[in-house]
């Protein structure tokens, strides 16, 4: 691994150049490496970080892929990743020309890292220096402990998808403020289905009552009304006072985070190096998600700008037949599969264009005249803002859910497939189930990364009770056993999960050979799995 | 329905068939009309949303000059690491794999991979209907894009791939070039070395490596080192039968014998070919109706498993044939067919039996070869006593080496309640021929670690 020549950095300075007139702003300082193609390899299962935390599990995923790459072998340009100063590898084989593409691309994701709203926390960080110091620390642990530090880090890891992203960066966030006991009145405590019911009318009547106590009493309405709930209601304080101890908590969800502060066996003299271990797990977790909830918006970005500058470049005359087979490998959407930069990219333009005319507005959706629609056109100039904005304000779930509409889908001749057995010809038939933008939307959205939630509590055994929130999709089975063998050697003690999974309910066999196949019904089981002793038992809990 | 199963199913009924036997025929016959399919299909190669990355979209993919893959020593120390893990109680992790690049003629290429997986609590798909079960995808979808209505079919994708058309994952190819060879001899070599498994006798010699070994073996007249005294004797004896001085009757005066010069034989110090001993390997699957899903899948995972172990063992000097029955048995010439083909028929074990005893036969394989049978079956038979299964069974206990039957239970019956359990059990042969014959009973969510211990059963 070796910097770039003289010569390709001062192509890539150039690139910056055009780049920030364009209006990407990012910082001044880059570094940019040579790597081979066997460096990519090893470094990929390491999420590209040279400097992350060594574990077994890496080793062999680059087992597998130099097989792979025996088997298939490339030739990949170039990866990038998010820390101060941005570093990017690149194959040191490539042409000026295509350099100057890539140094495009790389330049919008780290635009993109820079300033999208989700990478704030990471925006003054150095992450390769602090996996550098990560690194040392297992390392060290690694020559007093042996291979339980792999047996650590691989039960943290075990659990590492549910560090609660959204509750950490409530936390940091300056807007985290007190619970407020009025908060707390009205948005938990009147509405607790389990103390009383409440009809909404009642609901409604003590806001009134509220709102009359601060219109009457404009000093002190708020501390009056207070003494009167407290009056009314003489379990209020301490129910509030234990909600507010939870509140200050944070990261309600965040399992590893818990079992840190709760864990009785890791909370033993001898077992308190582990903690060191997850919090390295955890931390690494943290400093990825902001980029795997970004992937569409994020490679998008970067396919957007390097075809938009990669054009208006002087120095690349004469490459422009080459760069339109690289870019179509890059940006095509498949005709069966999504491609993360393809969508990304026409959703940036479409919008571009949209907002270009106006039609990000509320005029423009009041219009049911579809020639009017196409006409219409308001010259506003603020196209460009506009997307910077997506850029700075959204992540994948947003943009998607936000702006996928039917004129973009029918604009790219979008849609859902799905796939049927044809029992005559023994072939599993690809068709197009639907051309809907609701339909395709849910499709992308089925996609995302999502991981389930959890909610954690401890009973009266000690148990660790974790209850995973029931949206309609089960668990992977093959992995629970796994994953809570892990916890239930961190927690140190038995480890119940409930969770839901489907049962489909038996078709009336008098049905079945009809024409239209009646859709598969389902029944939702609730489910205990317990984990003891390294045993894993699954009962019915219903 | 097929004529031929209909009367098979009739005939048996009219000998009279338990409330049970009739239903698990009904299902096998019930599974045909359906057109049942096996859910052997690899899956589109579909990518999901993060299986996208600058590497690899920017990634130019025309050929370049292959890499050697050298890895053993760690891959040996991976293996070794997961030893240790079950020592400190906890399940081993690392899985060895495969991976097939398929090509045109047939020469696919294989290498050996660890693999793993991180298990964590994730979100899955909502699946319904059990393996086997034909019925629609139960996924929501992919993305897509071009033109086409509603409803258009767009492109199709035979269940059943033709030989070489498969995806990869296909498990160990037969036959072929080098490479596959010599990647399941590594896989052998991992398995014997890591998962201890044991040694076979050697029997028979006939196909030569070429490899010598120095022995008093070559024999030549007039001069040597040793004389080879009962090899002369023989001589003399030709020579004086010749010469009329040894009749048929009488008593013969060895005094009286002459010795002709070039009648003295000895042995001298020589390179010697040495021969291998070698093995015919018989894998025999069920394929019938209610052989769907897991179960056929556990069964050819094992035979790969237990083919490179064999090929291992014996150097490369294993002829392997593959079975296939349902109610009728036929011979497939590769394991793609052998691994990809699925129908939806009755189950007939005798007839597995017979082909291979008829096999075995009529090439008079049992002169210099090791014989083993391993036979794949969910334990379903509709020749419920194994009244036609065991008489073949016993006849090929005569000659084979090791008869392994790996029963793969599909999960509709009670477990241990399967036919072919019952009436191997029950015919006594365990017993009997313990050194012979071996059953292993795996459940449905068998791991690969189980399939290991039960190949260990089946060959030690």
């Amino acid at each position: 691994m070796e910097l770039v020549s003289q010569h390709a950095k001062r192509i890539m300075e150039g690139c910056k150049e055009r780049a920030r007139d364009a209006g990407l702003k990012f910082q001044e300082q880059s570094l940019e490496y040579i790597v081979t193609n066997r460096d990519f390899l090893q470094l990929s299962p390491k999420n590209m970080i040279p400097t992350l935390y060594d574990y077994w599990v890496q080793d062999v995923e680059v087992l597998k892929e130099q097989g792979q790459y025996e088997l298939y072998p490339n030739n990949p340009y170039e990866t990038v990743i998010n820390t101060r100063p941005p570093i990017s590898f690149y194959n040191d084989n490539n042409p000026d020309w295509l350099n100057v593409m890539i140094f495009y691309h790389v330049l919008g994701h780290i635009d993109f890292f820079q300033n999208n709203l989700f990478f704030r926390n990471t925006w003054d960080y150095d992450f390769a220096a602090k996996a550098l110091a990560d690194k040392r620390i297992i390392a060290k642990l690694r020559s007093e402990k042996g291979r339980w530090v792999d047996y650590v880090i691989e039960f943290a890891r075990s659990v590492d998808n549910l560090v609660g992203y959204f509750d950490v960066l409530l936390s940091l966030s300056e807007n985290s403020k007190k619970l407020t006991m009025i908060d707390y009145y009205f948005d938990v405590f009147l509405q607790d289905k389990e103390r009383e019911k409440r009809s909404i009318a009642s609901y409604v009547a003590e806001i009134e009552l509220y709102n009359k106590s601060i219109r009457e009493f404009p000093g002190d309405g708020e501390e009056r009304f207070i003494d009167y709930v407290k009056k009314k209601h003489a379990e209020f304080e301490p129910l509030f006072e234990k909600a507010a101890k939870d509140w200050h908590k944070g990261g309600r969800r965040d399992v590893l985070q818990f079992l840190m502060e709760n864990s009785k066996f890791l909370g033993r003299e001898e077992n308190k190096w582990m903690l060191t271990v997850i919090e390295v797990v955890r931390a690494t977790s943290l400093y990825f998600q902001p980029q795997i909830r970004t992937k569409i918006l994020n490679e998008g970005w970067a396919s957007y700008w390097h075809d938009a500058l990669f054009l208006k470049d002087d120095r690349i005359k004469g490459h422009e037949v080459d760069y339109a087979v690289i870019n179509a490998k890059v940006t095509s959407m498949p005709r069966v599969g999504l491609n993360p930069y393809g969508l990304g990219m026409r959703l940036f333009a479409y919008l571009e264009q949209q907002s270009e005319k106006g039609k990000m507005t509320f005029d423009y959706r009041r219009i049911s005249d579809q020639h009017k629609r196409k006409q219409y056109n308001e010259s506003t100039g603020r196209g460009k803002d506009f997307i910077f904005s997506i850029r700075e304000n959204l992540c994948d779930s947003m943009f998607i859910n936000r702006f996928v509409d039917q004129e973009f889908v029918d604009l790219h001749k979008l849609f859902v497939v799905d796939r049927r057995l044809n029992k005559e010809r023994m072939t599993w038939e690809y068709y197009v189930k639907s051309r809907k933008a609701e339909h395709y939307k849910a499709m992308i959205a089925d996609s995302l990364y999502h991981p389930p939630a959890i909610n954690i509590h401890v009973d009266d055994d000690n148990a660790l009770i974790l209850s995973h929130v029931f949206e309609n999709k089960p668990l992977y089975r093959d992995y629970i056993e796994g994953a809570l063998l892990g916890i239930e050697f961190l927690w140190g003690g038995k480890t119940c999960l409930y969770t839901f999974e489907p049962e489909p309910v038996k078709r009336d066999p008098s049905q079945s050979g009809t024409e239209e196949e009646p859709s598969r019904e389902i029944k939702w089981r609730r489910v205990r799995y317990t984990m003891k002793d390294k045993k894993m038992t699954r009962v019915m809990v219903d | 329905m097929n004529k031929q199963l209909r009367a098979l199913y009739d005939s048996l009924k009219e000998r009279g068939l338990t409330a049970e036997q009739d239903s698990m025929i009904r299902r096998e016959l019930d599974l045909q009309n359906q057109n049942g399919d096996h859910d052997c299909v690899v899956a589109p190669a579909i990518r999901g949303i993060y299986a996208y990355n600058d590497q690899a979209m920017q990634g130019n993919t025309s050929p370049q000059n292959l890499m050697a893959l050298n890895s053993v020593q760690s891959l040996d120390y991976l293996l070794e690491r997961d030893k240790q893990r079950e020592k400190d109680g906890f399940p081993r992790k690392i899985r060895i794999g495969k991976m097939v690049k398929p090509s045109q003629e047939g020469d696919d290429k294989v290498v050996i991979v660890p693999t793993t997986v991180e298990e964590k609590l994730l979100h899955d798909q909502v699946r319904t209907g059990g393996d086997g079960d034909g019925g629609g995808d139960g996924q929501g979808g992919q993305g897509g894009s071009g033109d086409g209505e509603e409803g258009e079919i767009i492109g199709e994708q035979p269940v059943r791939p033709e030989q070489g058309a498969g995806q990869g994952g296909a498990g160990q190819g037969e036959g072929g070039g080098h490479d596959i060879e010599s990647n399941a001899y590594d896989l052998g070599r991992i398995l014997t070395e890591q998962f201890e498994l044991p040694n076979l006798k050697d029997k028979g010699k006939k196909r030569s490596l070429t490899k010598y070994t120095y022995d008093l073996t070559d024999k030549n007249r007039g001069f040597g080192q040793i004389l080879d005294k009962k090899a002369t004797l023989r001589r003399i004896i030709q020579t004086n039968i010749a010469l009329q001085r040894i009749k048929g009757h009488g008593a013969v005066d060895s005094q009286d014998l002459l010795i002709s010069p070039g009648d003295r034989i000895y042995r001298i110090l020589s390179k010697e070919k040495d021969y291998e001993s070698q093995a015919v390997v018989f894998f025999v699957r069920d394929y019938s109706g209610s052989m769907g899903g897991k179960p056929t899948e556990l069964v050819v995972n094992q035979h790969v498993l237990i083919y490179s172990w064999l090929i291992y063992q014996y150097k490369n000097q294993v002829i392997t044939r593959f079975i296939l029955h349902d109610t009728e048995a036929k011979e497939v010439d590769n394991f793609q067919t052998y691994y990809n083909s699925s129908v939806a028929g009755g189950t007939q074990v005798s007839s597995a039996y017979a082909l291979v005893n008829k096999i075995v036969e009529d090439e008079n394989l049992e002169r210099d070869n090791n014989i083993y049978v391993f036979h794949g079956t969910d334990g379903d038979d509709w020749d419920t006593k194994g009244e036609k299964a065991i008489p073949e069974l016993r006849k090929m206990l005569t000659y084979a080496s090791r008869v392994g039957i790996t029963i793969a239970e599909n999960g509709y019956g009670i477990s241990g309640q399967t036919e072919v359990e019952k009436y191997v059990r029950k015919s006594g042969l365990l017993e009997e021929q313990s050194k012979l014959l071996r059953i292993d009973v795996i459940s449905k969510d068998s791991t690969e670690s189980r399939l290991i211990t039960g190949i260990r059963e089946l060959i030690s």
